[in-house]
């Protein structure tokens, strides 16, 4: 249950930045898992660079090392919607996708020519937890880690929701979503907007992908994939373009593979996970928080 | 009024609406305070003309000029900083926002220091829009929409409103009380607006001044009462009764 929410949370972090950048332009960033696995690698590099200096504080340690994953990130996320799709813009629907596609294959090669394929390990920096409950020799226990995933997860989520719904920037977003032309009528760079989604969904990548280090302590250049298709099976399972709808796939899912794994063979769990989502959108096409669009023309 | 400089000069400007030529070099001039009439029939380059002058078509050829100085490559998302607002072609309102959030899009680049003062103008202008202030925008009826449109270009503070078919789709009396609030913006708080309009007769009524535009071109201007007598624009445009 708890190492299915903690796993929920990372794919619900995923999936926002998915959710986020369809909205916006209507494209899956298909290269959005590899951005995911680039925090991680950076959270392990920096994580090895403070290494020799010793954690005086694990706290202090994560915080530098999530300051610098959310930077680099966040440039990467910046530089390839630059790059690869602002370019595209306004050509036909399928280009981007194939572009990020085609990103996607390339940042995977490129951490793989400069970290090699090995696993690359960190040492535990947060130890210790509770045990809730113990009975012959079986023990539950929740760890600081989980605790800490798990409120960072729901703050984050909350931060989030409040920035789109409340602030002028969130409002803008919506208004680049439903009217790109008639927003910027009223001022709003759309450019720059697009950007700052771009940049918003790499920064939660950041901490998915910091959080993955933490918890497994070790990363390759392969973990973006099948994240990233599980993060945007979680935004489609969630409805496609909702936040809460996003976060909710993510955890869905999460608790599905600890489940699955847990009685079933574990080999399959994959196959659940897809299966669920089958299975939802024969009978829910928008997912279970998507809207159906009613409007007065 | 023709001695002082135009606040708007659209100057022997053509526009491509894709691979149509919408626009054959069209001129016009808008001067400060005045509320200007354009009409013409369904196709004519109507709305592309306010695009236009917006940036979105961009002139193929010919210049915009603004305030005296000239616009016609200056970036869309200016526009309304420097004074341009428009209420466009089918209104464009965000559907799926509230009256309110639709209001404060409008003020989107203006200083929030405004904001509450201008609210309560919109909604002095049109109480309508105060009563369904939480209501999903894209649920409302088109009359309500129009008035969120024309309020929401308002929000902006312009000096250059723009105005695209406000009458569209509306009941009669509705009609009447959106080309009263237009002259009303215009006469207390000197707004100068430039209006696109089907409905020939309110329209020239309204306006100190109209232009005729037909397949892409000026075929005809002067004063609002001028063209209203005139026999060719009476058999071409107001045909069919005065509504």
């Amino acid at each position: 249950m708890i190492n299915g929410l903690t796993l929920g949370a990372i794919y619900g972090l995923i999936a926002i930045g998915y959710t986020m950048v369809y909205g916006i332009i209507g494209m899956i960033n298909f290269a959005h898992g590899e951005v995911y696995m680039i925090g991680a690698f950076i959270s392990v590099i920096t994580f090895t660079i403070l290494g020799p200096f010793g954690f005086a504080s694990p706290v202090l340690a994560i915080v530098v090392v999530l300051m610098v994953a959310l930077v680099f990130t966040s440039v990467y996320g910046w530089t390839v919607e630059r790059i690869a799709y602002r370019p595209l813009r306004g050509s036909f629907r399928l280009a981007p996708l194939i572009s990020a596609i085609g990103v996607s294959i390339f940042l995977q090669n490129y951490v793989h020519m400069l970290q090699g394929a090995k696993m690359k390990p960190v040492q535990p920096v947060v130890r210790g937890g509770f045990v809730l409950a113990e009975e012959g020799g079986f023990v539950v226990q929740i760890t600081y880690l989980q605790i800490g995933i798990i409120a960072a997860t729901l703050v984050l989520m909350a931060g989030f929701t409040l920035l789109i719904h409340r602030t002028s920037l969130g409002r803008s977003q919506r208004a680049c979503e439903q009217d790109r032309k008639m927003a910027a009528l009223l001022g709003v760079n759309v450019d720059r907007t697009i950007s700052l989604t771009f940049v918003m969904g790499a920064a939660l990548a950041a901490v998915a992908g910091l959080i993955f280090t933490l918890y497994y302590g070790a990363v390759d250049f392969f973990i973006g994939f099948l994240a990233g298709l599980k993060a945007f099976t979680a935004a489609v399972l969630g409805g496609i373009g909702s936040l809460p709808g996003a976060m909710l796939g993510g955890v869905l899912i999460g608790l599905i593979e600890a489940f699955w794994s847990a009685h079933f063979p574990i080999a399959y769990k994959d196959v659940a996970v897809f299966g669920i989502l089958v299975i939802v959108l024969i009978f829910r096409p928008t997912g279970l928080l998507g809207r159906p669009d009613i409007e007065k023309v | 009024m023709t001695a002082a400089r135009p606040l708007l000069s659209v100057q022997d400007v053509k526009a491509n609406y894709g691979p149509v030529e919408a626009l054959r070099g069209v001129s016009l001039d808008v001067f400060p305070g005045e509320i200007v009439a354009l009409i013409g029939a369904n196709g004519a380059g109507k709305s592309t003309l306010l695009m236009t002058i917006c940036g979105d078509p961009r002139a193929s050829a010919g210049r915009v000029v603004y305030d005296g100085a000239e616009i016609t490559n200056t970036p869309l998302h200016e526009m309304v900083r420097l004074g341009i607002a428009q209420s466009p072609e089918g209104r464009r309102i965000f559907p799926r926002m509230s009256v309110l959030e639709n209001l404060q899009m409008g003020a989107f680049a203006g200083d929030p220091a405004n904001f509450g003062g201008d609210l309560d103008r919109v909604f002095r202008l049109f109480p309508r829009l105060a009563e369904r202030r939480d209501q999903r925008a894209g649920t409302m009826s088109g009359g309500e929409q129009q008035m969120l449109a024309i309020g929401r270009a308002l929000m902006s503070r312009p000096r250059l409103l723009l105005l695209d078919e406000p009458s569209l789709g509306l009941a009669p009396l509705l009609v009447a009380q959106i080309f009263a609030t237009i002259k009303e913006i215009n006469r207390s708080e000197g707004v100068t607006v430039l209006l696109v309009e089907q409905n020939a007769y309110h329209a020239l009524r309204l306006a100190h001044r109209g232009y005729v535009l037909v397949n892409g071109s000026i075929r005809m201007s002067g004063a609002g009462s001028d063209l209203l007598a005139n026999p060719d624009v009476q058999k071409a445009y107001l045909a069919g009764g005065h509504h």
